[in-house]
């Protein structure tokens, strides 16, 4: 059996959204900037599909871009922000647990003189809304806050920070990036208070090579790529029509069947780590493991183990997981979000990271358990002396 | 007036009765790594070994000609008629190439002149050669103690002029000294030695030991990576794939554990030796320096080796690590190398290896396993991997 439990890596794209993109590819090959009727087609198509994405989001039509990914809807969203508001101060604040999308755009702008704060995160991975008011000041100019943490699931308040925004003189853009919670928990922008969101295609069934951001209506954001115009100026460069129209396809699968997918996902989860509990010993749950955690990730320490070798050793059974870190002996390059929360050192070397979706069935999560279970055990019986 | 490559060998030329199977030798490697380029005329003569490279990108031909073992140096030069007024002409051409490209003040012309019945003298030649492209280029002077740039003049069959030597890697051609099997790790030692033995003159096999689940799949792809760049110096290599993982296991639960590491060494001795055997290698090949590592005592050593009979060559044994990681630098196996990935070596690393161990006491915990099955089970279960330079 092949159970496929690394959906925050990557997930398998709908085959509605398969053949929806080949379509966009066979049938629907015009460039939609072109004004004969093989051009109007696809413009027409783009726009259903820029619709169902904004349905699914809760949205309006004109507030979303495509991009070419999660990458690039959080860099167009951070440095188009801070662009745009330059004269107004120098300050940003996010948190160390971002996605190095973020991470990384932070550490060039600092090159580049601008304040990042780094807010702490508790225990189980979220941040601390007082620490965060006191960060804030006249030249904040962007806070950046992702929704649900990719590693280990946990929901931040951002709908909080949004509303303490809102009473700010200076008006900080708030910037979330949104592409584990897209699908995952029912939230809009507005109900947010987010004037930036990011999203990505591949992460929800559809295509990789696309995403989207969620721009809030009059806000200026400055492009980082410049080019035909396409996308309201935004982001130029001929769009990825079979992208756009996969993630049409599969925004519109999320937005139908939104409760029950989730009502499945949190027993998937809910079954999945009873079960882990009850028949393995020394393990940790790390983050929340219901309230206020998102229903599709669950990171667990085995201790005594190493994360890599209970990874390859599912593998051999069919199963596919990530580890919580991207460790290597030689290496040390052990995950920033499990070292933020304070993790113990063979906490961190023995976390695995599961990651369910609404396609996973219960047959597969007890497969995976039983396997789990024997793997640890044999694990832990070679490694012990 | 031709594109040439003059390439020069070196302790081919010391060899008796032997020496044209030697040169024949050369000549087919040549040939074999020019292949991809197309269907050069690579020929033998007086001494030298020449390739016609006339429409060929000179760069590329000389990457690859400079990879075959036995060369010593290489020249790109212009061919041409045993004629003064040619030669001239020719001299002059290159010289005026040559300062566009860098900054040369000074030179001097050297001069052979291999058929003697050519009616100048070297040093006569090197006089009017010299005088001739003096007198053409305004800002050039002689220099002959410290010349910035030294001009050939070869008289042969044919004369050809040229300014450049670039060095080869010697040894001796492929395939003159039988076939090594190599313990090929994804570190930076063992591809080292693996190029050191070919470039004697061996040819390559390679077995490599993973611990797959304990091991990532990414460490395989490594070495074939790995054997891939060695492959462009010798030749297509054959790895055996061997899951160590079993017998580390018996090892572990019926071993002491300061002596896992050294027990696992004489599986992996005794394992590449019964593979080489079947294929016919003469040798076993490992990366092995003394004193780099708890294995790599002397006693270590001697340990491993009374696991095999045949001879055991590590060309780095007298080699310090900076020195190692310079030839890895050179033959372009470094980079991947570093790339971390584990290896069956560090999954059960004991926390204090035995340094010292003796031959006695390692045979006894050795006789708590059964090493014959386990060394049968480990051959029969093994992964073969052709590596192609084509790929």
């Amino acid at each position: 059996m092949e159970v496929y439990l690394d959906n925050s890596a990557t997930t398998k794209p709908n085959k509605e959204v398969v053949e929806m993109m080949l379509k966009g590819l066979t049938d629907y090959y015009g460039n939609p900037s072109s004004l004969h009727h093989k051009g109007v087609e696809v413009e027409k198509l783009m726009k259903t599909a820029r619709k169902q994405l904004a349905k699914a989001l809760g949205a309006r039509e004109q507030e979303i871009i495509f991009t070419s990914g999660g990458t690039e809807s959080n860099n167009t969203a951070i440095i188009g922000a801070v662009e745009s508001k330059k004269r107004k101060g120098k300050k940003i604040i996010t948190t160390k647990i971002e996605h190095p999308s973020v991470l990384n755009v932070y550490k060039n702008l600092e090159k580049k003189g601008y304040e990042v704060i780094y807010l702490d995160v508790d225990s189980f991975g979220k941040i601390n809304i007082e620490e965060l008011k006191n960060y804030l000041s006249e030249d904040t100019i962007l806070i950046s806050i992702m929704h649900v943490n990719n590693e280990v699931g946990t929901v931040q308040p951002v709908e909080e920070i949004g509303k303490i925004i809102k009473n700010c003189t200076n008006k900080p853009i708030l910037h979330v990036d949104a592409i584990q919670s897209f699908g995952k928990i029912k939230f809009t922008p507005s109900k947010l208070g987010a004037d930036l969101l990011s999203i990505s295609g591949h992460k929800v069934h559809g295509p990789k090579g696309i995403g989207g951001l969620y721009i809030k209506k009059n806000l200026k954001v400055t492009p980082i790529i410049y080019g035909g115009n396409q996308e309201t100026g935004i982001r130029s460069g001929t769009e990825n029509v079979p992208g756009i129209l996969g993630l049409g396809e599969a925004s519109k699968g999320l937005y139908e069947n939104i409760d029950s997918n989730l009502e499945k996902l949190w027993t998937l989860k809910n079954t999945f780590i009873e079960h882990v509990k009850n028949e393995i010993a020394d393990i940790k749950i790390n983050g929340y493991e219901r309230e206020g955690s998102a229903p599709h990730i669950a990171n667990i320490s085995f201790l005594g183990i190493r994360g890599e070798v209970l990874l390859h050793s599912l593998e051999q059974d069919g199963i596919y997981v990530s580890t919580g870190s991207a460790c290597s002996s030689r290496k040390n390059t052990k995950s920033h979000v499990l070292n933020a929360m304070g993790l113990k050192e063979d906490e961190i070397e023995g976390a695995i990271r599961f990651s369910f979706s609404y396609h996973n069935t219960q047959e597969e999560i007890d497969y995976a358990v039983d396997k789990i279970i024997k793997s640890v055990k044999d694990i832990r019986k070679i490694m012990k002396r | 007036m031709k594109r040439i490559l003059i390439v020069r060998y070196g302790e081919i030329a010391l060899k008796g009765l032997n020496k044209s199977y030697f040169i024949n030798k050369l000549v087919k490697h040549i040939k074999a790594n020019l292949s991809d380029l197309g269907e050069l005329k690579v020929w033998h003569s007086g001494g030298l070994v020449y390739v016609d490279m006339d429409g060929y990108d000179e760069e590329e031909v000389i990457e690859k000609v400079i990879k075959v073992f036995g060369i010593v140096s290489v020249s790109p030069a212009y061919e041409m008629k045993k004629d003064m007024e040619t030669i001239y002409a020719v001299a002059l051409k290159h010289m005026q190439e040559i300062i566009e490209e860098d900054e040369i003040k000074t030179f001097k012309v050297e001069s052979r002149r291999g058929d003697k019945s050519f009616p100048m003298k070297s040093p006569e030649i090197s006089r009017m050669v010299g005088g001739y492209v003096f007198n053409h280029i305004e800002e050039l002077k002689v220099d002959v103690h410290h010349p910035d740039l030294m001009l050939y003049v070869d008289v042969r069959e044919k004369a050809y002029v040229y300014s450049k030597k670039i060095a080869g890697h010697g040894g001796l051609p492929l395939g003159t000294n039988g076939t090594a099997m190599v313990l090929l790790s994804g570190g930076i030692d063992s591809p080292v030695a693996a190029w050191m033995m070919a470039k004697r003159g061996m040819n390559i096999e390679a077995v490599h030991y993973h611990s797959y689940p304990f091991t990532s799949e990414r460490a395989k792809e490594k070495v074939i990576d790995l054997a891939r760049i060695i492959a462009t110096y010798c030749g297509n290599i054959r790895i055996h794939c061997v899951n160590l993982l079993p017998i580390q296991k018996e090892i572990n639960e019926k071993c002491p554990e300061d002596e896992m590491t050294i027990l696992s060494r004489r599986f992996m001795m005794k394992i590449a030796e019964r593979i080489a055997k079947k294929r016919e290698c003469h040798a076993l090949v490992t990366g092995e320096s003394i004193g780099q590592v708890a294995s790599q005592t002397i006693q270590g050593l001697t340990v491993t080796n009374h696991a095999v009979e045949i001879p055991v060559f590590r060309p780095l044994i007298a080699l310090d690590k900076v020195d190692i990681m310079d030839i890895a630098k050179k033959i372009d196996t470094y980079e991947t190398s570093i790339l971390p990935h584990e290896d069956c070596c560090t999954v059960f690393l004991p926390k204090r290896p035995v340094t010292k161990p003796r031959v006695d006491k390692i045979l006894q915990s050795e006789s708590k396993l059964d090493v014959e099955a386990l060394v049968k089970e480990a051959v029969e279960n093994m992964e073969v991997i052709e590596v192609s330079i084509e790929e």
